[in-house]
């Protein structure tokens, strides 16, 4: 006879996996309420470490070439498909579907690392432009990284959602604060365990998971963070997040579940350089 | 005041009487340091802790790169560490390299921070390998600049040889020259002692030799201020009241770089010391960095949202 070992599912911050720092964990049953797992129910102090990894991380993340950043996105879906047996288990056990679909869901979460990891050289080049000016300077725009963005991820299609989520905020050399969804957070911990031996740098991704109403508000309020993407939100609860994410002028999108170019740019910001002639 | 008589100054005297004190229990030390750093401070007292946190801090700059510029801003930041927040108090001193002093004073004066002392590392700071001469010089420099608070280094050469006579005496030299003019802190450099034993012996030697406060390092050694250290100075300070109904100051430095390790600092000396030490006149926090840490959690705290670095100078 042999013992079933249970996973425990934890947080990932700064590229590590603790617990809460609350201690605190809830659990997750499926529609019939049979019980899945007990993910760790992070607490406001998790937010707020995950998001100074997230800080921390991101000067050298957004200095790295596109190129480079290009293939580590290709290799977290390199190391995705290793694991993809336990990412169909674990959608069936979380979102009570078919073998089949969560096949499919499995095949496009690797298919936009892969999408995305090809616009991460392309974006600046396409996004960018070479201005005429009235005058003896070049006039460049570029679009640059945002920095810090909090996402909280679409949980219809639960692993997907995460990577649709993601992949386009790290394409554009942000670092990212993930909140997974509330009910179905354990593909985002399998994938945080994908990204943490895929040469993604410490930091770049944190995900935590835990209760939605609880920390949403802190993602939204939080001065370090740049950008907001609040795709898992219901439109109610995204209203009153758009207000307190004015403070530091945060970039607030909410996105439909489709891979875009626009994605990336929406966390990118525009940087015009005036370059004098001859000199 | 019956053990302090024993001492005239002599080497064998000082030995004696150093000899008397008892070892230090390592792990004890550690543990209950550890133990005082799990406390947990929040809401009023935390706000308390921060502000008082604020008012302990030497706001300290010691590069080779430092600049007056560099020294006006960092004044200007002594005096008002929050410029949107006037309810922010001042920090306890600026301290500098002895050459800059004078910028620093001046330029306080002209802000309106007459109230704030400005603090000097001498006797070859951060090494303390000069001549004896050399070393006096310095501290007349400094006092002459306008310097009121004088960090001095041990020759830890000396005192790790076991020549106690002639770290005794130069502390002795330097005091005598600080006379009423600069309160003398005496640097130990917790990091060259190697043991907690030397810690206590030193902060012994220290304030026979006439200390007003004692000093953990130089901040430019690792280890620095870590909690056993600073526990065992607390003791030692305690202990020396007892003996000779002085109080004597302790600043630790280097490392102290987030409002948690300020607030367990602060822990240690309420409950090592007591009350009597939380008081900027007798404790001081050597730190440059943790300034911009205290700031931001006490926006945290008057807000409630996370504020973030770019609301602090850079320094």
């Amino acid at each position: 006879m042999s013992l079933d070992i249970k996973k425990t599912y934890k947080l990932f911050i700064a590229g590590a996996f603790p617990r809460s720092e609350s201690g605190r964990s809830y659990e997750i049953r499926d529609k019939k309420g049979n019980f899945i797992a007990n993910p760790a129910q992070a607490s406001r102090k998790d937010l707020r470490d995950a998001v100074l990894a997230a800080r921390n991380a991101h000067s050298s993340w957004s200095s790295a070439t596109a190129y480079n950043r290009g293939q580590i996105l290709y290799r977290i879906a390199e190391i995705m498909e290793g694991r993809s047996e336990q990412f169909v288990a674990e959608i069936m056990a979380m979102e009570s579907v078919s073998s089949k679909q969560a096949q499919v869901q499995v095949r496009q979460a690797i298919d936009t690392w892969v999408w995305y990891a090809g616009w991460s050289d392309k974006i600046s080049t396409i996004a960018g432009s070479t201005n005429p000016v009235a005058g003896s300077f070049f006039n460049f725009t570029v679009a640059e990284p945002l920095g810090v963005v909090g996402i909280v991820a679409e949980e219809k299609s639960s692993l997907l959602g995460v990577v649709l989520g993601l992949a386009p905020v790290l394409a554009a050399g942000n670092c990212a604060v993930l909140l997974a969804s509330q009910r179905r957070p354990l593909s985002a911990i399998t994938l945080a365990e994908c990204l943490a031996t895929s040469d993604v740098p410490a930091g770049v991704v944190n995900i935590l998971t835990g209760l939605s109403d609880e920390l949403t508000p802190h993602l939204a309020s939080h001065m370090e963070i740049d950008g907001l993407d609040l795709s898992g939100v219901d439109s109610k609860s995204a209203a009153a997040l758009r207000i307190s994410s004015v403070d530091n002028l945060k970039r607030v999108h909410s996105f439909s579940a489709e891979k875009s170019p626009e994605r990336i740019l929406s966390f990118m910001e525009y940087k015009t350089l005036w370059h004098p002639i001859g000199v | 005041m019956s053990a302090l008589n024993l001492i005239d100054g002599s080497e064998t005297s000082l030995r004696r009487f150093l000899q008397t004190l008892p070892g230090v229990d390592q792990i004890g030390a550690q543990e209950r340091a550890a133990m005082l750093g799990t406390r947990s401070i929040k809401t009023t007292s935390k706000k308390w802790a921060i502000d008082m946190a604020i008012s302990m801090i030497d706001l300290t700059t010691l590069e080779g790169a430092d600049t007056a510029g560099k020294i006006r801003s960092l004044c200007s930041k002594a005096l008002r560490p929050d410029p949107q927040d006037a309810s922010v108090p001042h920090v306890g001193a600026v301290c500098v390299y002895n050459d800059m002093v004078g910028i620093a004073r001046k330029h306080l004066d002209s802000i309106g921070g007459q109230s704030i002392p400005v603090a000097a590392v001498a006797t070859a700071f951060p090494s303390g390998r000069a001549s004896r001469k050399v070393k006096l010089q310095d501290t007349k420099d400094a006092i002459s600049l306008g310097a009121t608070e004088i960090d001095m280094v041990i020759d830890r050469g000396a005192f790790l040889s076991g020549q106690l006579g002639e770290v005794f005496d130069e502390i002795r030299a330097i005091k005598e020259i600080c006379s009423d003019k600069a309160h003398l802190k005496v640097i130990l450099e917790t990091g060259e002692l190697v043991t907690l034993d030397n810690v206590r012996k030193a902060s012994y030697l220290a304030m026979l030799a006439g200390a007003d406060f004692i000093k953990t390092s130089t901040g430019k050694v690792t280890p620095a201020a870590t909690a056993p250290v600073v526990l065992v100075m607390l003791e030692a300070v305690r202990d020396f009241f007892e003996l000779s109904q002085i109080r004597i100051g302790v600043k630790p430095a280097g490392g102290i770089r987030t409002t948690k390790d300020a607030i367990k600092q602060l822990v240690l000396v309420k409950e090592i010391a007591g009350a009597e030490w939380l008081n900027p006149e007798l404790f001081r926090i050597g730190a440059s960095a943790l300034l911009n840490d205290l700031l931001l959690q006490r926006m945290k705290l008057s807000t409630g949202r996370y504020s973030s670095a770019n609301y602090v100078t850079v320094d």
